[in-house]
Formats: C-alpha cells, structure tokens, sequence
C-alpha cells in the first residue's frame, strides 16, 4: 500500500517537474493563431473593421470579441478564408464589397497641407509642406484613410483599371442556346 | 550514323494541314502606312522607351532599351517618323492596350550603321549583351529573351545543344519554310549559341512531315558543320515543345521546376537561332519575322512580316475567304483568338490562322467529366487534367498546386482528346492566372505590413525622441535657474537634485520655454517685417527732399492765413509726399 503510494507520488512529481520545465522551455512566445489571422488580413490598416489596423483585428477575433465578417477590403473571398481557418460559420460581410481601388490626388488643387501623409499608414504618399503631394500608386493599398484628412477634397478614390500585366483568364462559361 | 531516339509520354496527332502553305516560297511583306511597334515584346521586364512624338528613326535603331537582364530591346523596322508613344490595342488575347512606338515609314528604308561583329574576338558576357540590345528572343512563340539561356551552368558541362525545328503545331510552316531557304544562316548561328554554351553536341530535330527541310538542313550541315546532327523526330503533337524534344533526342526527362541547363541540355527555336547570326554577323536587331498566313484564306503563304505591322494588313496578303469568322494567332492547339485586327504583329506571332465555322465549328456543349482519363493518357507532362479540372472548376487552388498546375505547358492534347468536350485548358489558365494574382496581392500586402510597421516603429521612435529632447532642455534650463540663485549663495549645488528633477517641473518649464521662444520668434518676425518695409521717406533723391522742403514751408505759412482750413493741415503730413508730386 505504502510502495504503491510511493510510487505514484514519485510518478507524479517527476511528471510534474518534466511538464513544468517543458512549459518554460518551449513557451510560445505570442499567439500563433494571430499570426495566422493576420496572414488572411489584405494589410490595408484602414480600421473600417473598427479596429486600428490589421494586427488589433487578428488579435480580436483570436480573442473571440470580434466576428471574421468585418473586413470590407478582405472581402467574401477573406471571410471564407477566416471561416475554414477558425472553423466558424461563413457569414455575409458587414459592408457592401467594393472593387479594389486606389487614391489618386488631383495635382492642381493640392496645397501641400501634407494632412494625407499623416494619415496614410503604409506609406504611399510623397510630398513635402507646400510641396505637392502624390500617391505612390503600386504602394496604395485602397484603405481611404487619406481622403477625410484633405482640407479641399482633392483625393478620391478610383477603382484599379485592368490592364495586361493585371489581366486574367476567364473562368469558363458558355451560352447556354435554345435548343431548335 | 543511326541515332537512338526516345519516347515522350502521350501526346496527340491531329491532322497537319500544313502542306497548303509551303507551296510558295517566304513573301516580303510590304510596308504598312504606319507602323505600331509595341515596347513589350519579350517576356521580363518591359523596355523603356527611347524615343518620342516628332523623332525621326532610321531602320533598326533602337526604340525600347532593355529594362533589366531578363528582356530584351526593340527597335524600329524601318525609317521613318515617329508620330506618337501611345497605347494600342495589343496581340493579346485580353485585347487591352500597350504602349507602343507608332512610326510613320518614310518609304526610303534607311538603315542605321550596322556594324557585324567577330563574336570569337568578344568576351561572352559581351556577345550575351550584344544578342539582348539587339532584341533577339524566342521565336518559337514563347519570346523568352535568348541572352538569358546562353549561359551555361557551372557544376555541369552543357552536354547538348537542341536546336528545335519541330514545328509540330498544325498548319503552322513558318519556321519548316525557313530552314528549306535560309538553313546556311540557321547553321551559322548554332554556331555561335554553341561557342556560347561550350555545348560538346548539336542536335537539329525536325519532324519527319517535313522531308524538305531536313534535306536542305542536312544540305547545309554537310557543308558548313559536319559534326552537327540533324534528326527526324517521328510526327506527334507536341514533340516541339523543350522538354519533349530534349526527351525524344536525348532520352533526358526534365524534372517539373527545373531547367534544362542542369541537365546539360539547352534548346533554342531555328528562328531564334537565324535572328541571332543576322544580329552577330550582319548587325542587323529583329526587326521582322515570317509568320504563316493560313486557313480559310485564298492565298496561303508565308511571309517576312515587319514588327508592328496591323495583322488587318498582314490578313489581306492572304485574301481570307468572305466567310471568315475568326482569326486565330498561333496554331489551331495553343493559339488564341485575335480579339482585334488592329493588333500588331509581334516577335511571337508565328501564325495568322483565318477560322470559318466549316474550319473550326463551335465547340459542342460541355459535358459533365466522365472520369475516363483520356486526358491522363495524352498529357505529355505526366499530369492528371482530370484531377486539376476538378480542382480549377471548384476554385480550389491550393489542390490544383499539389497537381502540379505549373507544369501544365497549355498544350491543349486533354482538351483535344476530351470525349465530354471540356475546354480544360481554359480552366487552367484560369486557375493559373488566378494562382499568379493571389500571389501578387499577398506580396502587395505582406510589403504593406512592413511599411505599416516601419511606419509605427518610426512614429514611436521620433515621439520618444521628442520626448528626450524635451526633458533635456527642462533639465538644462532649471539647472541654470538654480545655479543662479546659488552662485549668489554661494553654495555647490548637489548634481544629484538636477537629475532628479521632478517629471512635472520639466513639463511646467517645457511650456515656458515653448511660450518665450514664441514671443521671441513673434519679435523677430516684427522686427524683419520693419526691416523689410521701407518707409515712404527713406531714400529720397534731392529733387524730392527739395520739395518736401517747400511743401513744408507752404505747410508753416499756412495756419496763419487761412485758420478755417486748419483742420485740413492737421490730417496733411503723412500724405505730403504725394500731394508734392
């Protein structure tokens, strides 16, 4: 009876030790599944999920608090991508699904004001006070964060037009005719 | 000497229809009113343009510089002026446009000094060089720029040299007629891509349906490079492609995502090998090529066709027959429809095919997979079509990968072959383009992150900075203030009270010293502006002085006599000035 307890205490404090040591030495530092969410996310930092960027986002439904249909720019394609990771329920996007687009600065009404610069938050605009300000247009990412900042409203926003280099092959569809 | 020859998997043999295009000799294609040389010929990067609206350019001068190691330059065809650098509807399937050099020959044809190179004399980087201004690319269809491959890999000594004169597509003869009137250059110019490549065998392989060619090749061969070996391949769809004709002549498979060089085997087009010798040996760039005009058409034949020429013109040569319908660019296999006649040809149209209904129904309507891989047994890279249909249909791309979607060379035999009719080739090139577009924005958008976090990481840092500099200056400012008082009291102020320095203090001070700077910067500005602003009596000549002068003694005598208009001599003197003149 005694040996029998022994033992089992042993077993148990050796266990214990190794299960104790095993979770300091291969702690995961930071959550493995952010990583993964982010990776979905399309990176525009624009914050219409409500979020202030990408990785406050991924974090949040890592977390449970936020739902995955939240990304306007991620679209269906980006929901249906989160639903199979998270192996949740694919759900209808909370906005509207716009195609992707680009701000584009109209040139001869800048002021130089470089209120857009401050706001982009990738990057894409170069300029200079009283300078005029342009977009960087393969570095924009679409997130429209720039065009409340400007004080005479010479940003908009312009879907990205297809041309060769974007260009793709069709998925293949054929008429359906009415049979003679 | 018999050679061995090897199998390639699968494969198709659809009818050749190509004897109606050889019976005449290659035609000189003649000038077109204008000219629309698209920049971007080649795969890789896009050349520059050289030129612009106005400029005047000789025949072959160069017009678009290669932009990096892999592309390869384009000049102009002819003389002539250039009217315009513009976008043009492109020989594209997409039918969207592309920045091309409209040139407006002036019809004396003149060329640029052409200088031919001893390309023994040069070092290969240089000839490598030579061969990418001079625009020489894959003519086989591809564009590849040539350069590109001639450089022989280092662990392994390039075994053989396959020189491709296949041309197992149907109808197409372009490059059949080219070997049976220029084989001399063609061998010429092996010549040099061997010398390039260090390459110890040459092998020609030419189909056995064109008996013509391999007579005139051997002719040459014979005559010019005795060690070269020109081979009959046997007649079978598509022994033309690389990897299959290195597979049939020497028995090596090329692994999927591998090059060839690393086997020691490169191949390159007889067309491409023509070109490079005219570039070396006469200094002339590509600015031509023979396209095979064929088809529903009255008149079919080959022709030596300017770059840039509208295939509108190019088609009329042929006098296509009035119930054309279509025209295809490329063989009736690989080739796609011409969405406008407008389009240029390019250094990869080797082939105008006129369709008509009667030629090329409509394909019947699609029927559902019948598992009975017919598909499987034709595909010459060892694909399952059925499996990637599945997969590409479903959009499931990640699966399509795991089949190897990559190797797919579009060779169309599983769409031939399909009993059920399935355009699988349109699904793979779906899924391809779709493969190749996901993967651009995950990079668009994995550099996006990456600016976005050197964004923060850079706002963060010039805020603690701020910060710092701003604690500095407190810190600064109240160890002045103290040291004053207590030099007065004569008594060593500790350090250690300055470092200590409460947060709140230096924030109190901060705003001091921020409120002084600006009163100070205010008085600066004002005493500028009064630098700057010069009173309406500084400077004045003597004749002004003179007058002022007398305008202030009619001033002084004034009071006097009339006291009624006192009022107005009060308000007078700072407008004295004006009302002297």
């Amino acid at each position: 009876m005694i040996t029998a307890l022994a033992i089992m205490a042993l077993g148990a404090i050796v266990l214990g030790a190794a299960l104790g040591y095993a979770s300091i030495r291969f702690k995961v530092e930071g959550d493995p599944l952010v990583e993964k969410i982010e990776a979905i996310l399309p990176q525009t930092q624009c914050g219409q999920c409500g979020y202030p960027g990408c990785r406050p986002y991924a974090a949040a439904i890592s977390a449970g608090e936020a739902d995955i249909n939240l990304c306007p720019p991620g679209g269906m394609d980006g929901v249906r991508k989160l639903a199979d990771l998270l192996g949740r329920e694919v759900k209808p996007l909370e906005a509207e699904e716009k195609p992707k687009q680009i701000a584009i600065i109209d040139e001869q009404t800048c002021i130089g004001c470089t209120l857009c610069i401050q706001a982009c938050p990738v990057d894409a605009i170069v300029g200079a006070a009283k300078q005029m300000h342009t977009i960087i247009e393969p570095l924009c990412t679409g997130c429209e964060l720039c065009v409340k900042p400007c004080p005479v409203e010479c940003i908009s926003m312009q879907p990205i037009a297809e041309n060769i280099d974007n260009w793709k092959w069709k998925y293949p569809v054929f008429e359906i005719k009415r049979a003679a | 000497m018999l050679a061995q020859l090897f199998r390639f998997k699968g494969g198709v043999k659809p009818p050749t229809n190509k004897t109606i295009s050889v019976q005449e000799p290659i035609g000189q294609a003649p000038l077109p009113a204008r000219l629309f040389v698209p920049l971007h010929q080649s795969i890789g990067g896009a050349p520059n343009p050289l030129v612009q609206a106005g400029d005047t350019v000789l025949k072959g001068q160069l017009i678009g510089g290669a932009d990096a190691w892999v592309s390869a330059a384009v000049h102009a065809p002819t003389s002539g002026r250039v009217l315009a650098v513009e976008e043009h509807v492109a020989a594209h399937p997409s039918g969207l446009p592309t920045l091309c050099v409209v040139i407006e020959p002036d019809g004396r044809d003149e060329w640029i000094d052409r200088r031919p190179v001893d390309h023994h004399s040069l070092p290969p980087e240089r000839v490598r060089e030579l061969l990418r201004d001079a625009g020489v690319v894959g003519l086989g269809g591809a564009a590849f720029p040539s350069h590109a491959k001639l450089t022989p890999a280092h662990a392994v000594t390039m075994e053989q040299l396959v020189i491709n004169g296949a041309e197992c597509e149907p109808f197409m003869t372009c490059d059949d007629l080219l070997m049976r009137e220029r084989a001399d250059e063609i061998v010429r110019g092996i010549a040099i891509f061997r010398e390039l490549l260090a390459a110890r065998e040459v092998l020609i392989g030419i189909e056995d349906n064109k008996q013509e060619a391999i007579a005139a090749m051997q002719e040459a061969v014979l005559r010019l490079a005795p060690d070269y070996r020109v081979v009959a391949v046997p007649t079978r769809y598509p022994a033309g492609g690389a990897k299959q004709l290195i597979r049939v002549l020497t028995g090596k498979e090329v692994p999927a995502s591998r090059r060839s060089t690393e086997l020691g085997v490169q191949c390159f087009n007889v067309a491409t090998v023509y070109t490079a010798y005219r570039a070396l040996a006469c200094g002339e760039p590509v600015l031509s090529r023979i396209v095979t005009l064929t088809g529903n058409v009255e008149r079919p034949r080959n022709w030596e066709v300017w770059l840039g020429t509208p295939m509108r013109e190019v088609v009329a040569l042929a006098r296509p027959r009035a119930d054309s319908s279509s025209f295809l660019m490329g063989g009736p296999m690989m080739g796609f429809e011409i969405p406008d006649l407008d389009a240029p040809v390019v250094k990869a149209t080797n082939c105008i095919i006129a369709g008509s209904p009667g030629l090329f129904p409509p394909p019947p309507p699609e029927m559902p997979c019948i598992r009975c891989g017919a598909c499987a047994e034709v595909c010459p890279h060892e694909l399952q079509p059925f499996e990637l249909y599945w997969f590409s249909r479903a959009r499931n791309f990640g699966k399509t990968q795991e089949y190897y979607i990559f190797d797919c060379i579009e060779c169309g035999c599983c769409s031939y072959v399909c009993p059920s009719h399935i355009p699988l080739v349109q699904y793979f090139r779906f899924a391809k383009s779709e493969i190749w577009a996901r993967e651009r924005e995950k990079q668009a958008a994995d550099a996006a992150k990456e600016r976005f976090e050197l964004r923060n990481a850079r706002a963060e840092r010039e805020q603690a900075e701020k910060a710092e500099r701003l604690a500095r200056a407190a810190s600064a400012r109240s160890t002045e203030k103290k040291a004053s008082p207590e030099a007065a009291k004569a008594v060593d102020s500790p350090p250690a009270v300055a470092a200590g320095e409460p947060a709140a203090a230096a924030a109190s001070d901060a705003e001091t010293i921020r409120k002084a700077a600006i009163a100070a910067a205010m008085e600066r500005a004002r005493a500028q502006r009064e630098l700057a602003q010069p009173k309406n009596t500084d400077r004045l000549s003597a004749e002004q002085e003179r007058e002022i002068a007398a305008v202030e003694a009619r001033r002084a005598v004034l009071p006097a006599t009339a006291e009624p208009a006192g009022r107005a001599a009060g308000t007078g003197p700072p407008t004295g000035l004006q009302r002297g003149e």
